[in-house]
């Protein structure tokens, strides 16, 4: 299989819940996390004889949603059922949109490592959800919660403009962040109020047209969207390397084994019967209101970042790792409001803090602290009571606990040693104790020093000033005291 | 104090107003009236004798409060099986919606309830509304109280006979194909099926949604007009519903056809058309001319497919309407012997037991019409043609007021006669449906007797939102032939 490279195409399907007061096509609260069948009413239990009615906080953030993915909003659009039995939905059938959504034609632009690139979105819709079943582990019965059946849902196809599970991955990562920016929805793969099917497709490098499509459901992050790509991509370049061939097929993603598992094949696909649903009309959706939606709309990542670079005057790299992240950007903005020195709040994102949230695998939101507590620490850096490396200890005290650096440094005795005697008494010591490098200083070897300094900075458990350290055993070393 | 049941819903009310005549005493009548009858004509599905008590004595309680402006106080009114009542059997005379009772009212129910009127309870109909019998009903049928030998008509059969027979002053009906108005027509009293988003269709349980409306089935056609008046308007919980204004139809009732352009589409007067029918209709157009109004031959070319169209539509609709009665929430759920019963199971089972032969001949026709590959041969072409039956009916209007035709082919036919054709009896609503697909207003209302007694009826078909002009047409005639005052011998 060395011999043939295979190209690979992906397109992603993107289930978003929005966050609405209440549900699509009824005024229950549309709330996650109540006790199972609270929030339901006739309408959203598909009731005989009940009607739904569009929610039109709904359909505003529908259409926020697509205009920031730069999606063409009709100006006519219609509701279709897509029929099929199962017991999380209640009507036997689904509002959703086929043949006049809400939107078309609309892209995504992601940084890759060749530069920008381009992601078209075929286009953007609205359905209702589906309840919620959980099943008993012996197999006996299985129970049915409704509480999301008639939850608001944006179904975001992409094209198949997507060339290797990174840009998949990247494509995700950029659509979360302008869907925080939004405030549309909760991004939360792991509540479900994001949900990612991937198709994907093999063909010979340097011909043309598509493979054979395969869809990969039940993935439930981002990164087990890229482990199912990655293994799907190798799994049918082998198929066809050793002559197979791959017919269109839907697969699982087994969180567990890492692998797909064959799901159904194309001959067992449901015929959903789309027709327009006659309990909705055709809606008309004004320009005007369009025009006042778009006029709302934030700031999004790529604009933010270029505001980031020119009155912060920070690298590029730094300002679009600031904005990648809606909650961090935010962060950011009110840290500079209290605190003047972009670069240096920057600094302390990017480095420790982001280290901090890699290393747990947390999303910036789940912080503990807020700007004020940064800018707090920063302040007692400047004013000398802690050094550097003090700081970056305290700060990861800070994220744990939430605390002020202040309260942990009274806590902790933890206040920089600036007293200048004190200092100078434990310079004397540690001259006493290092006679061959205070030798080798005096004869020459200036960067002894640091050796001194460092020696120092253990004696006083880290809480000498640094500087004022260097000062005190300068001072001795060259006779000045 | 029987002979209330005798009386319109108008009669009734001024009398009420003359005499303050009892809730309890109108509803006393009422079930020595049901007690009589019923046992012969089988109208309701469900007569709960001491519940109608229990209300006529709360809404006595309540008159000395506030009985005044309320349009319908005491006045008696049979829902049919379709519609939702809050905590009341609603079973569409369907085995699957066995002890199913609503949480909540249909917006024509709780109109009723705010108007202070006398609920009697539930009518019977076709199972689902399909039908023109009232032969598919779970329950059994409807008899005809004119000739018990005979269907009522359907769907509405039930609300039809049980006005007919005096068991009730005002029902309503739900009309997707003519149900409100063939067997208004076949039992000799008067039905309307408003414009299409006249009257709220929420809690109507849907058969056709986007062709059925519900209406009013009354003795004369000024209690029609009351019963307009309290159940059309917008109604937030219905889309389709129209935010159009609501004229007092009473008021309109006057006013005559003098000068008034009534057409005559020449597809209604060839199709198989009961010579005696035929009769009683240029009677009637006579009777019209007596009072100034002015005929003309006028021309709907696609109404021979307005029954195809109809089937397929309103198929293609129900298959998707009925998918819900899956056993899952409410009404029959079949149970195994050994209790041990998958999903799949319980779901095919409780269909295949408790839905009738009609239902699963119509949700296996709009299946299939749905189906990819045939979506674009059967729905879409059926949706296409739709439209150009609505554009006959505007063009038409360009050149008349109002169109005048018979309600139904033949006058009732027999138990039995027609429910193994199910052809013959599609055919039985050939001149209702149009108007549904067009989603214009239609009334029917009496105009003669056939040779053996059987009532015959003629529809006016006027433009959306013209029920004034129906109303006022089909007064003026009233007024003049008096077929109103016409009784079955029970």
């Amino acid at each position: 299989m060395d011999d043939i490279k295979y190209a690979t195409t992906i397109g992603l399907e993107i289930h978003l819940q929005i966050s609405t007061r209440t549900k699509a096509f009824c005024s229950c609260e549309n709330s996650f996390g109540r006790e199972p069948n609270t929030s339901v009413c006739p309408v959203c239990l598909g009731m005989p004889g009940s009607l739904p009615v569009l929610n039109k906080e709904y359909l505003q953030r529908a259409i926020k949603t697509a205009l920031a993915l730069n999606c063409q909003i009709v100006g006519r659009m219609k509701f279709d059922r897509k029929n099929y039995f199962y017991p999380d939905l209640p009507k036997n059938y689904q509002i959703s949109q086929y043949a006049m959504p809400l939107s078309r034609g609309g892209f995504l632009e992601i940084m890759t490592p060749a530069g920008i690139k381009r992601v078209g979105i075929t286009r953007v819709h609205m359905e209702e959800d589906a309840g919620k079943l959980i099943h008993d582990e012996g197999g006996c019965f299985s129970l049915i919660d409704l509480n999301r059946a008639g939850a608001p849902l944006l179904e975001i196809v992409s094209e198949p403009d997507i060339f290797s599970p990174d840009e998949a991955h990247l494509y995700l990562r950029t659509l979360k962040s302008v869907l925080e920016y939004l405030d549309v929805s909760d991004c939360n793969m792991e509540q479900g109020s994001l949900r990612c099917d991937a198709n994907i497709s093999l063909m010979p490098a340097g011909k043309k047209g598509l493979g054979a499509k395969v869809e990969l459901k039940n993935m439930n992050s981002f990164r087990a969207i890229r482990q199912a790509l990655e293994y799907e991509q190798e799994r049918q370049a082998r198929v066809l390397s050793s002559g197979g061939v791959i017919i269109q097929q839907t697969r699982l993603w087994n969180e567990k084994k890492k692998i797909t598992e064959l799901m159904r094949t194309k001959e067992e696909a449901h015929d959903y019967r789309y027709f327009p649903d006659p309990d909705l009309n055709d809606f008309i959706i004004e320009q005007s209101m369009v025009r006042a939606i778009e006029g709302l709309l934030p700031e999004m990542p790529q604009v933010k970042m270029n505001r980031f670079i020119k009155e912060y005057s920070l690298s590029e790299y730094d300002a679009r790792v600031l904005t990648a992240d809606k909650h961090m950007a935010d962060f950011m903005e009110q840290s500079v409001k209290l605190y003047p020195k972009p670069k240096v709040v920057a600094n302390w994102l990017i480095g420790s803090i982001q280290a901090y949230l890699n290393e747990r695998n947390m999303e910036f939101s789940q912080l503990h602290i807020g700007p004020g507590r940064l800018v707090e620490m920063i302040r007692l850096i400047d004013s000398g009571a802690l050094s550097n490396n003090m700081a970056k200890d305290i700060l990861q005290v800070m994220l744990l606990s939430g605390k002020s650096a202040g309260d942990i440094v009274k806590e902790k005795d933890l206040f920089q040693i600036t007293d200048k005697s004190a200092i100078a008494a434990l310079a004397v010591d540690v001259l006493q104790s290092n006679p061959k490098v205070k030798d080798d200083y005096l004869s020459g070897k200036k960067n002894a020093l640091g050796f001194l300094v460092g020696q120092l900075m253990k004696k006083s458990q880290g809480k000498a000033n640094p500087v004022a350290a260097g000062q005190a055993l300068k001072a001795l070393l060259e006779g000045k005291s | 104090m029987n002979n209330i049941c005798g009386l319109s819903a108008y009669q009734l009310k001024e009398l009420i107003g003359k005499n303050n005549i009892k809730a309890v005493d109108i509803a006393s009548s009422i079930v020595r009236r049901h007690d009589e009858v019923d046992g012969r004509i089988s109208g309701f599905v469900n007569f709960d004798k001491d519940a109608v008590i229990d209300r006529a004595l709360c809404l006595d309680n309540l008159a000395d409060m506030h009985d005044r402006g309320l349009a319908l106080f005491k006045v008696p009114v049979v829902l049919k099986d379709n519609i939702c009542v809050n905590g009341e059997l609603t079973t569409c005379a369907s085995g699957i919606l066995q002890g199913f009772r609503p949480p909540y009212d249909a917006t024509v129910a709780a109109r009723l309830k705010s108007a202070g009127a006398l609920l009697l309870g539930k009518s019977n109909m076709d199972e689902f509304a399909f039908g023109s019998s009232c032969e598919t009903s779970y329950y059994g049928p409807t008899k005809n109280p004119y000739d018990l030998q005979r269907i009522p008509g359907g769907s509405s059969g039930g609300s039809a006979a049980l006005v007919a027979s005096d068991q009730t002053m005002l029902a309503l009906g739900s009309d997707t194909g003519g149900s409100i108005r063939q067997p208004a027509a076949l039992c000799g009293v008067v039905g309307l099926k408003p414009t299409y988003g006249r009257v709220s269709r929420y809690g109507l349980i849907a058969f056709g949604s986007s062709l059925d409306q519900p209406g009013p089935i009354t003795k004369d056609v000024r209690d029609c007009a009351i019963l307009l008046n309290v159940i059309a308007g917008h109604d937030k919980l219905d889309s389709t519903s129209a935010d159009v204004p609501v004229p007092d139809y009473v008021q309109s009732l006057s006013g005559g056809v003098k000068g008034m352009r009534i057409g005559l589409p020449k597809e209604y007067f060839t199709q198989g058309l009961d010579s005696g029918i035929k009769v009683k209709i240029d009677a009637a157009i006579s009777v019209y001319k007596s009072l100034g109004a002015i005929f003309k031959q006028i021309s709907l070319p696609h109404t021979e497919y307005a029954v195809s169209v109809y089937y397929i539509i309103g198929c293609s609709e129900a298959s998707s309407n009925l998918a819900r009665f899956d056993g899952m929430q409410y009404g029959y759920r079949y149970q195994s012997p050994d209790g041990r019963c998958g999903l799949i199971e319980m779901c095919m089972r409780t269909r295949g037991k408790a839905l009738g032969l009609e239902a699963k001949r119509r949700i296996i026709l709009g299946t299939y019409s749905l189906s990819s590959g045939y979506y674009d041969a059967y729905y879409l072409k059926a949706c296409k043609v739709r439209a150009l039956i609505k554009s006959d009916f505007d063009k038409a209007f360009n050149e008349c007021d109002m169109i005048l035709t018979p309600t139904t082919p033949t006058p009732a036919f027999k138990i039995g006669e027609k429910i193994k054709d199910p052809l013959s009896m599609y055919l039985s609503d050939i001149f209702t449906i149009p108007s549904n697909l067009a989603g214009i207003p239609a009334i029917s209302l009496p105009c003669g007797y056939s040779e053996n007694g059987l009532p015959i009826g003629m529809q006016l078909m006027a433009g959306h939102f013209e029920e004034e002009k129906l109303l006022r047409a089909a007064y003026s005639y009233e007024q003049n032939a008096s077929w109103n005052k016409v009784k079955p011998v029970l």
